[in-house]
């Protein structure tokens, strides 16, 4: 066991505290002017004033720096830096310990991109990579229908071939930022004669093409964090598809490993515990401090183990990619599952210390942090069923992991 | 950077489960727990002396193994996964610890000397210090010690013991002394003993440097809660692994039962449950080794962390394997009972969270 990073490390550290303490007092600013926060934060704005930035130019500024896109070839708009771990694990950490706004996430930086570097041609890497960075194209996911949720590869959105340009017609469901997306990544049912998983290609969509409506789908937050998105012949040329044709399942495998990898951040999980932490010996019930209550206090130390556990288990998990040859197959397996729910918990627990207060939500009086726990605490709950919901991750640890049979097939085929 | 068990601790581990796989199946651990055998239980411990278990936190210079607690984690794991009817965390981690941060230095000799050669062997009784019961109270003045204290742990093969008060002054107290009386304390966990101890002006060799420090008390409680988490981590893995295996052989409605996602899921969740667990434990014991700022706090999150999922998974794995898992036949309840007297030895963990919480001036 060594948790030592080295001095190089310790030297590349001190780095980034120093550039987060010279830009801590920046905003992202959106089209009005006001500040982004985690719900709008794929918006921009076209003016800095001060301290505030867009969006893209704060994007730039880490790029820069090489704190965003490190080992992203600088052909592509990124750092062109090597593939580093353990910096790349230094910047989180201290860009989760400090003030400063994070780079943008979003599915076309934490999906697309990984996914165009290992298998898009020169041309859409190219074309699609560095805007994609600089936050002037976001990216939507167009996976799931009404009918192909958990079973995904039922999809029968449709996609035929006619004149040279790719004809789309059928319906998404639970499409995250479509109404400010330029662009989908898109799974279609391609080649209908060929069995479920085999006749499904991966698309790249131009959302501003004629034929795409979008409609809001308003989620437990009051906020439309999804939309359903219509097609209705919608055409785009031959050469919006990544892989070949019937590929596309392959292709968007390689995609949700790169979602569930970014769907729980231990960094932000220990943040948001640091600030319960504080909450607690702010708050107060009849005039005692809300730590000083022993039920809470037993509350909070059950939940700083487990915090701490999933913790220690990502510091595993990247052990690995550092030491070929550990195995820690299942450590990364339970991650989406524990991480999920772990952080549903705590976001919980968050409400439940401020008591009634714990309510409020949206601009009421007395809100606590903006209403961020009662927020995310729902939103959690989103991503608990979204990316493979917690009973399919429980699926895949017993069949995959432990070697548990698969459930009899009720039916074969598309 | 490197998280993990090495090379080395990983062989000496698989050594460690070998030789219990081979030397102690199940037929033999029952004959134990029903006070027969003991000729085999002697020669199991034996067998593990010769590996080495008692040597690991004993330094070189006296003769031992010089390693450190992460060793004896990995070793704590393989000894709660093949449910070990035999002492380790008492005289083979504590006690060493005990001396190293407690004893003076002519104390600290001797000991480690006599320890590494296997001459003297500790049980340990340190309950005063963290979870008084029973109006049990023991006080100790010119080398002398009275009173009682509850479960003693890891007597079979002691001939001393190391007992603490309140306050955290640790002495020696040889069980050839006079004013001694020994009481066998029947707890559920029938492979290991438990005992109470009762001294009437009984001689005690205070440790030097206990007696205006409590660091040798905490210490020994810190790795003490480390190594008991570990066993419970191991014995849960093996209440994981012959679910699984149950379940993919036990068939109902034609099919296996493993092929039921309710079975599945129990499955899953204990792992998913566990897993981080092992990353936890061990990040402890580094912390430990490392005397790293949070190592008191890690160490108390570690066992009262533990205690809670390994408590899940014998209630889950028990269910996993149906009216069988409930039978003595099958054995699983030695491993459902080892997990449920390792949740309360050397602190609760109510009790344990609490001190989690002091510790963090909470």
């Amino acid at each position: 066991m060594d948790l030592n990073y080295g001095q190089e490390y310790e030297n590349f550290r001190k780095e980034v505290q120093k550039f987060c303490k010279e830009y801590s007092g920046v905003t992202i600013t959106n089209k009005k002017g006001g500040a982004l926060t985690s719900l709008n934060a794929v918006a921009d704005s076209d003016k800095p004033d001060g301290q505030k930035v867009t969006r893209a130019e704060w994007q730039k500024i880490l790029i820069k720096n090489g704190y965003f896109a490190r080992s992203i070839p600088k052909e592509f708009g990124g750092f062109g830096g090597e593939i580093d771990i353990i910096k790349n694990r230094i910047i989180a950490a201290e860009f989760a310990s400090s003030k400063i706004p994070p780079p943008m996430g979003g599915q076309g930086i934490d999906m697309l991109v990984p996914t165009l570097l290992e298998l898009g041609t020169q041309e859409q890497k190219e074309k699609y990579i560095k805007p994609t960075l600089h936050g002037e194209m976001i990216w939507c996911q167009g996976y799931s229908e009404p009918n192909a949720g958990s079973d995904l590869a039922s999809l029968q959105t449709k996609g035929e071939l006619t004149e040279g340009n790719w004809v789309i017609n059928g319906q998404k469901i639970w499409t995250s930022t479509a109404q400010y997306s330029q662009m989908m990544f898109c799974l279609v049912r391609t080649e209908p004669d060929a069995p479920k998983h085999a006749g499904i290609s991966y698309l790249l969509i131009p959302m501003d093409t004629p034929g795409i409506e979008i409609r809001p789908l308003v989620d437990m937050t009051l906020h439309a964090g999804f939309n359903e998105v219509f097609f209705t012949d919608v055409t785009i040329p031959e050469t919006n598809i990544v892989g070949k044709r019937g590929e596309g399942w392959a292709v968007a495998n390689a995609t949700l490993g790169h979602e569930r990898g970014s769907l729980t951040n231990p960094n932000a999980t220990m943040s948001r515990l640091k600030l319960l932490i504080e909450r607690m010996k702010e708050e107060t019930i009849n005039g005692e401090k809300v730590i000083d209550n022993p039920a809470y206090r037993d509350r909070l130390i059950k939940l700083q183990g487990k915090v701490m556990a999933f913790q220690s288990n990502a510091l595993r998990v990247l052990s690995a990619k550092l030491n070929k040859g550990q195995d820690v197959k299942m450590a990364g397996m339970i991650q989406k599952l524990v991480g999920t729910e772990l952080r549903h918990e705590l976001e919980g627990f968050g409400i439940d210390i401020m008591g009634e207060l714990g309510t409020l939500y949206e601009d009421s009086p007395n809100i606590r942090d903006g209403g961020s726990w009662q927020f995310t605490y729902m939103y959690y709950l989103g991503l608990i069923i979204g990316g493979g919901t917690s009973q399919i991750q429980k699926n895949i640890i017993s069949e995959r992991g432990l070697g548990m049979p698969r459930e009899p097939k009720t039916q074969q085929g598309a | 950077m490197y998280f993990g068990l090495s090379e080395d601790q990983i062989f000496f581990q698989d050594n460690v489960k070998k030789f219990l796989e081979d030397q102690a199946p199940l037929d033999s651990i029952k004959k134990i727990t029903e006070g027969e055998n003991l000729e085999v239980k002697k020669d199991l411990h034996q067998g593990l002396i010769n590996l080495g278990i008692n040597n690991i936190l004993i330094p070189e210079s006296n003769g031992g193994l010089g390693l450190d607690l992460l060793f004896a984690t990995a070793v704590s794991q393989s000894l709660g996964e093949g449910v070990a009817t035999l002492p380790f965390i008492g005289p083979y981690v504590m006690a060493p610890i005990v001396i190293k941060y407690g004893a003076g230095d002519d104390q600290r000799e001797k000991l480690f000397n006599d320890m590494s050669q296997n001459l003297i062997n500790f049980g340990v009784g340190f309950s005063e210090y963290f979870g008084s019961r029973d109006s049990s109270e023991l006080s100790i003045s010119d080398n002398k010690v009275s009173g009682r204290t509850l479960f003693v742990l890891d007597t079979d093969f002691a001939s001393h013991v190391m007992v603490a008060d309140k306050t955290g002054q640790i002495g020696v107290v040889s069980l050839d002394s006079n004013g001694i009386e020994i009481v066998d304390l029947t707890t559920v966990d029938k492979t290991r003993s438990y005992k109470e101890m009762r001294f009437k002006e009984t001689t005690i060799e205070i440790l030097e440097k206990t007696k205006s420090s409590t660091k040798a008390i905490e210490k020994a409680l810190d790795a003490g809660r480390i190594i008991n988490a570990a066993d419970s981590l191991g014995a849960s893995q093996a209440m994981i692994n012959k679910a699984v295996e149950y379940s993919k052989e036990r068939k109902q409605f034609n099919r296996v039962i493993g092929s039921f996602q309710a079975v599945k899921h129990m499955c899953a969740e204990m792992t998913a449950e566990l897993e981080p667990c092992y990353s936890l434990v061990w990040h402890a014991a580094h912390s430990f080794d490392d005397s790293s700022e949070d190592s008191r706090l890690m160490s108390c999150l570690a066992k009262s962390h533990v205690a809670e999922v390994s408590k899940m998974v014998a209630k889950k794995a028990t269910e996993v394997h149906g009216g069988m898992g409930f039978t003595d036949l099958l054995g699983l309840h030695f491993w459902f009972k080892r997990i449920g007297l390792n949740r309360h030895i050397l602190g609760s963990p109510e009790i344990v969270r609490e001190e989690a919480a002091k510790i963090q001036g909470l």
